[in-house]
């Protein structure tokens, strides 16, 4: 692996970053608490939901109820088949969207929604786009593409600087050798690696990134990702990663949250959901991988449903392989799958697993994932 | 018994402004009835030049040399009227972007009943009929005959293109990325489906993606090309799980095993970029990426050597790479 971690880093950035995740990665073996609910989250959505008017008047329901913390230094992977609305939730985070109800809210309070305000916001949340050749414009040099966020942001002082130390953290260097290159003189990892640089050159405290490898081809997708985590590890910069790729999460992410039509439905270490995976769903999609954790391959037939027409009861019942083979209906929930819609994920509060109240939010103990599905808190909610 | 397809030693040249540009420089594969060959690589690699010369689907002036027998007869010198004939009966190829490959003015069934009325001279209505079965089997409901492709998703748009391509029972079927642009779920459909058409009709394939894994799971053999060559070629499990080249070892470590803790937190890439074809290194093309290179990779001239029974691999170091 190139791309070796440079300890230059700047005495600017490291004052001001938060260490102790730093440090704890560093080491390698991360224990599993280290997010374990101390520090408060940067960032959280609470009830966000977020409809559109399709033509014809039919309103679709991108996100229907999500409730997520992110917090300081942690990579969360938002993961969920195409129209899931993993990309709306993620542009909502961004305030590229205005929720319908709910709140996005930053650094404990709610985000406003007044062009200076999310001026200020967007500074501290940096997006970091798909396809880095559409994200690049064709006529401005490397050094433009770096440099039009801190003129935007009027940050006049040490442009050079800031612009040559974000591309030496994305790995580009000598930094100055690409000054003056175009987008098209450079690989398709390259430029993944220019746009990243963009949006760690005004000094964010999370970035948020939607499908950042999957334009890229398979050996570069490697060490894009070790950048992301190296990133986490030098500056304590946490990531929402949006992605349908399973196997990204578990390369990178601390977290996984799985949504299905709008809402999360199962939430936890990313250890725990893609090996015990407890939603219908989750378990359906880690068991089409390839030497799956899963040992019974379950595809599931059908598309996934429009937003447009979310089914009553479990929005996933119309696909869902547990009721469809009786198991439901041997554990008593049939009925509930079909006709009750079930409660909205909370946000990860660690309770105490026996005070929990609510079986399905802490049921699996000291696992901290939780599971939005009937069967799933019929099964485990009595414990032997 | 006759192999479907046997290519020697090709090599094709593009010609453009820039010069010429060597897309593949001396590739030989070989499949019998119901093979399947999972062919992998990055992009500029000259995988799909490959899949695009079987058929002769190279932009006019393309410099192509060697041989490609398809069932016995050399493509290279067909006649443009045999050509024809084969292109669909003989051999057919899915394209990854279903939206552009179909008329988005004629419904589904009419696009999968064309091959059929001019290969196999049905009339239009039969040959419809023929579509809708076709359809059935591929997992599209009839009443989807009269849909437009824009009514469609994006697995099923893929369902239409492999309805197509098996209308003419063909005896190869070459998947270029045919499964990339889908989501997880209807990659597995799909995958599921050829895998189960070409066991039930003995039909050969040969399947292009840069997803080894993808590779590994719906294929018997693997070829990885890296710059117009062969690097790798064998049973896909084992070289998925032990490639023997370093850059076939890199694209199987990049798509990681999930549940492996080896792979947990542990992305892995290569460093450096894919080379220009019209400028590519001396000797071993890989070597400036290659973790394990030795001074003589730049100079030697390396070709595909046995690495265990029916497993070759085109490295200085097949012996002891690991």
């Amino acid at each position: 692996m190139s791309g070796d971690a440079t300890n230059e880093r700047s005495g600017r950035q490291s004052e001001e970053r938060a260490q102790p995740p730093a440090e704890q990665a560093r080491n390698g073996a991360r224990p599993e608490n280290m997010n374990d609910g101390t520090a408060a989250p940067m960032l959280s959505a609470r009830d966000l939901a977020v409809q559109f008017t399709a033509p014809g008047g039919r309103v679709a329901r991108a996100v229907d109820g999500v409730n997520l913390d992110l917090r300081p230094g942690e990579i969360l992977a938002l993961a969920g088949e195409s129209g899931c609305g993993k990309t709306t939730l993620a542009r909502t985070l961004l305030g590229l969207e205005r929720p319908t109800a709910g709140t996005v809210s930053y650094g404990g309070s709610a985000l406003r929604y007044s062009t200076k305000a999310l001026k200020r916001y967007r500074r501290a949340v940096q997006l970091v786009l798909q396809d880095p050749t559409g994200a690049l414009n064709p006529r401005h040099t490397v050094y433009d593409a770096v440099a039009e966020g801190l003129r935007i942001h009027r940050v006049h002082d040490n442009e050079r600087d800031r612009v040559a130390d974000a591309l030496s953290r994305a790995g580009l260097r000598p930094p100055e050798k690409f000054f003056l290159t175009y987008p098209h003189e450079l690989s398709g990892g390259q430029r993944q690696r220019v746009v990243i640089a963009g949006a760690l050159v005004l000094e964010p405290q999370i970035i948020i990134a939607d499908e950042p490898v999957a334009s890229l081809d398979a050996s570069v997708r490697g060490e894009i990702l070790a950048l992301i985590m190296r990133l986490r590890d030098e500056l304590g910069l946490a990531a929402i990663v949006v992605t349908h790729d399973l196997g990204l999460a578990w390369n990178i992410a601390d977290r996984i949250a799985v949504m299905y039509l709008g809402r999360i439905v199962e939430e936890g270490p990313v250890d725990r959901v893609l090996t015990e995976p407890r939603h219908p769903y989750t378990r359906a999609l880690v068991s089409v991988l390839p030497n799956s954790p899963v040992p019974e391959p379950v595809v599931l037939s059908g598309e996934p449903p429009d937003a447009t027409e979310v089914p009553g009861g479990c929005r996933f019942h119309p696909r869902c392989q547990v009721l469809a083979s009786g198991l439901a209906e041997q554990a008593g929930v049939a009925d509930a799958c079909r006709r009750t819609d079930l409660p909205v994920l909370s946000a990860e509060t660690r309770r105490p697993p026996d005070t929990a109240g609510d079986p399905g939010q802490s049921a699996a103990g000291d696992t901290g994932s939780r599971v939005a599905c009937h069967y799933a808190h019929a099964t485990t909610a009595s414990p032997a | 018994m006759t192999p479907v397809l046997e290519i020697d030693d090709l090599r094709i040249t593009y010609r453009g402004s820039r010069g010429e540009i060597p897309a593949v420089r001396g590739i030989s594969l070989r499949l019998e009835p119901g093979d399947t060959l999972g062919l992998a690589g990055e992009s500029g690699c000259g995988k799909s030049t490959v899949a695009g010369a079987v058929l002769r689907l190279l932009p006019v002036g393309t410099d192509v040399t060697g041989r490609i027998v398809l069932d016995g007869e050399d493509v290279l010198a067909m006649s443009f009227g045999r050509l024809r004939a084969v292109r669909w009966a003989g051999a057919s190829i899915v394209f990854q972007g279903a939206m552009h490959s179909l008329n988005p003015v004629q419904r589904i069934a009419r696009q999968i009943a064309e091959p059929i009325v001019l290969h196999e001279g049905l009339s239009a209505d039969a040959a419809e009929k023929r579509a809708v079965e076709l359809m059935s089997q591929v997992g599209l409901p009839a009443w989807r005959a009269r849909s437009y492709p824009h009514q469609l998703s994006g697995g099923q748009r893929q369902r239409v293109m492999i309805a197509m391509a098996l209308a003419c029972s063909p005896k190869l079927i070459i998947a270029d990325e045919a499964t990339t642009a889908l989501d997880v779920m209807i990659q597995a459909q799909v995958l599921t489906l050829i895998k189960k058409l070409v066991a039930e009709r003995n039909i050969a394939l040969i399947m292009i993606s840069h997803d080894l894994s993808v590779l590994a799971d719906t294929c018997a053999r693997l070829a990885v090309m890296y710059a117009g060559k062969l690097v790798e070629q064998g049973p896909s499990n084992e070289v998925f799980a032990d490639a023997r080249h370093p850059y076939a070892r890199a694209l199987s470590a990049a798509f990681p095993t999930v549940g492996d803790p080896a792979e947990r937190r542990n992305p892995h890439g290569l460093a450096g970029d894919p080379p220009d074809p019209s400028a590519l290194p001396t000797g071993c093309s890989f070597h400036p990426r290659c973790p394990v290179a030795m001074n003589e990779c730049a100079t030697a001239t390396v070709e595909l050597r046995r690495a265990r029974e029916d497993w070759q691999a085109a490295c200085l170091r097949v012996e002891e790479v690991a």
